[in-house]
């Protein structure tokens, strides 16, 4: 046995979290190349939406002010990739926990914030994939870009930061729950939260507190913030989230960060003590 | 090591509360380095939280726990460098790779990318996995996933190896296996704490057992002594049921203790005084003399079963003693 070449070489706190970052960025990237069918899978609810909202129901819906449904759907889609980045950080993290993985990692020498930070920026890159593929799918239904490039880009930067924000919550809630099935059961509760939104329809026609709750929503900001930037239909209302849609999407962000971020690494360097 | 003549492992009063339950109540522990030890106890003796508190998962509540010198809680890092684990579940990234597994764990003890990846393939080599290193983890079988569980662990090649119960739920092959691989690692010179509750396999792997139960140890000492301490267990069978007090006589003269008689198998049966040695030939000789037709006579080395149940009072893994000595009763 080789012992002396295997001993752990000590390096700074800042090169061990840009190494464990990377490694664990590595595996997971590693997961998708053996099931690049996740990939697809991620697509498989937006496209369905596309269908279901863009066509069946939109075929009867009018938005106020003019303009095509479809145009006004497909913000409302992305946004709907990007808070669905919240599944697979808080599965795979409750599977970890519930497999012992996390017990083996906190076991070893590693930056906890690496190891959480890698696993974020993983599908961060992931979900620029995914969102690139959601933006053709939009393209097919009718959907544009009427802004430029600029406009664009920024509404696209907007929407996959929202998304890291939230594997970062899914993080935490992956780690706080500990069982992959109750992981799965509270991914159906996420469902509600992404449907009270403007992403569907517009809010001006639901009762006053759903409304409240629907503009107040981060997503609803996200959305409109991208409708506004890709120049797409849009009914926001006078709430003030509506009239400062990008501004209140990167408070949001920033706050739910600030918040699930640090819970998050704490979460994961004291589990189960 | 930081120093020979310290325990590679120590424990000292170790407590921790989970809530209402007490999972450690002031446990000690001294593993000589390049031993291996065995924590035998039933479920829920507080084995586990052991491990964690000394694998730095869990801070104890009160007393000291040092792993190759340092404490768990100030020296957390420098532990963690000295350890590996194998907890009872395969631990393992089941979307990837085996060998992608031990390059990941290796790059993580920060091996290198090269370095994580030779030390993968002499790994998978060296414990016979080769061939399924590049298999997806989770189409491999229960017995080779602990395979890889506990090869995981020997990515830096630890001088201290945790084992939390690395043969439950496995066949018998499979437990070979992993019995063949922790004998393997202790005859090069690894510090080895195993927590088991199958009492076969601390008799056959530890070089000292710490017999746990209610969080804290109630005994300790190599197998051979344990056993020594307990008797063993002479049982005769005869073919009829009423010359039962007769034999029940001669083996209890031999052998000192107290007969249990069961009427229905026809069965007297007598644990031994501790140290006195019965001897097969003299028993049969015996009945002989004395007139009692035996079907079958047997003398057996106590189990650490039989420990377990002496030093507990409880049986907790041969219920059909407990009925035995009820009817006795």
């Amino acid at each position: 046995m080789a012992t002396a070449v295997y001993t752990a070489s000590r390096p700074s706190t800042g090169g061990r979290l840009a190494s464990d970052t990377w490694t664990s960025m590595l595996r997971v990237l590693l997961n998708y190349r053996h099931s690049p069918g996740l990939l697809v899978a991620s697509l498989a609810v937006p496209v369905l939406m596309v269908v279901v909202f863009g066509y069946v129901f939109g075929s009867a819906m009018q938005v106020p002010g003019g303009g095509d449904y479809r145009e006004f759907l497909m913000p409302g889609l992305f946004a709907m990739v990007a808070t669905n980045g919240i599944m697979p950080t808080m599965v795979g993290a409750a599977r970890d926990v519930g497999r012992g993985v996390t017990d083996r990692l906190r076991s070893m020498p590693v930056s906890r914030a690496g190891l959480l930070l890698g696993q974020t920026l993983a599908d961060l890159l992931v979900s620029v994939v995914v969102m690139a593929l959601m933006a053709l799918v939009g393209l097919a239904a009718g959907w544009r870009a009427r802004h430029g490039l600029a406009d664009t880009a920024e509404a696209f930067a907007l929407l996959l930061l929202f998304r890291f924000v939230m594997t970062w919550v899914g993080t935490l809630l992956g780690l706080a729950v500990g069982k992959e099935e109750q992981a799965g059961q509270l991914a159906v509760a996420v469902f509600p939260l992404a449907m009270i939104t403007n992403a569907y329809v517009p809010t001006g026609g639901m009762p006053g507190w759903l409304r409240a709750v629907a503009d107040w929503n981060p997503i609803s900001a996200v959305v409109q913030a991208c409708r506004e930037l890709f120049g797409n239909p849009s009914a926001p209302g006078a709430a003030w989230p509506m009239q400062h849609a990008a501004l209140t999407a990167l408070l949001w962000s920033a706050a739910l960060l600030a918040l699930c971020g640090p819970l998050a690494v704490r979460k994961f360097a004291t589990h189960g003590r | 090591m930081s120093d020979v003549t310290r325990p590679a492992i120590e424990m000292a009063g170790v407590e921790k509360r989970f809530g209402a339950t007490e999972a450690l109540r002031g446990l000690d522990l001294a593993v000589p380095a390049g031993t291996v030890c065995g924590l035998l106890g039933p479920n829920g003796a507080g084995k586990t939280t052991a491990v964690r508190v000394l694998a730095t998962l869990v801070a104890p509540d009160r007393g000291v726990a040092r792993v190759a010198g340092h404490d768990v809680v100030r020296a957390a890092e420098e532990v963690r460098r000295a350890i590996g684990l194998a907890g009872q579940y395969a631990a393992l990234d089941e979307g990837i790779t085996g060998r992608d597994n031990l390059r990941i764990f290796g790059r993580l003890h920060r091996l290198g990318a090269r370095g994580a990846r030779r030390r993968a393939d002499e790994l998978l080599e060296r414990f016979g996995l080769a061939d399924a290193g590049d298999r997806l983890v989770r189409t491999y079988s229960g017995g080779m996933r602990r395979r890889l569980d506990l090869i995981a662990s020997l990515v830096t090649s630890p001088p201290v190896l945790f084992l939390d119960e690395p043969t439950t739920g496995l066949d018998p092959r499979s437990r070979q296996g992993i019995w063949d691989t922790v004998k393997e690692l202790a005859d090069g010179g690894t510090t080895v704490l195993l927590t088991t509750q199958y009492l076969e396999e601390a008799d056959r792997l530890a070089d000292e057992i710490v017999v746990v139960d209610h969080g804290a140890a109630i005994a300790t000492g190599p197998p051979d002594r344990l056993k020594a301490a307990i008797g063993s267990e002479v049982s005769v069978t005869l073919v009829d049921p009423g010359r039962l007090p007769a034999a029940s006589a001669v083996v209890t003269a031999l052998a000192g203790g107290e007969a249990q008689l069961d009427v229905a198998a026809r069965t007297v049966t007598v644990l031994t005084e501790p140290g006195r040695a019965v001897l097969l030939p003299a028993l049969v000789r015996e009945l002989d003399a004395a007139g009692v037709a035996a079907e079958d006579v047997a003398v057996r080395a106590p189990s650490l079963d039989d420990v377990f149940l002496a030093l507990t009072g409880e049986a907790r893994v041969k219920p059909e003693l407990t009925v035995l000595e009820g009817e006795a009763a």
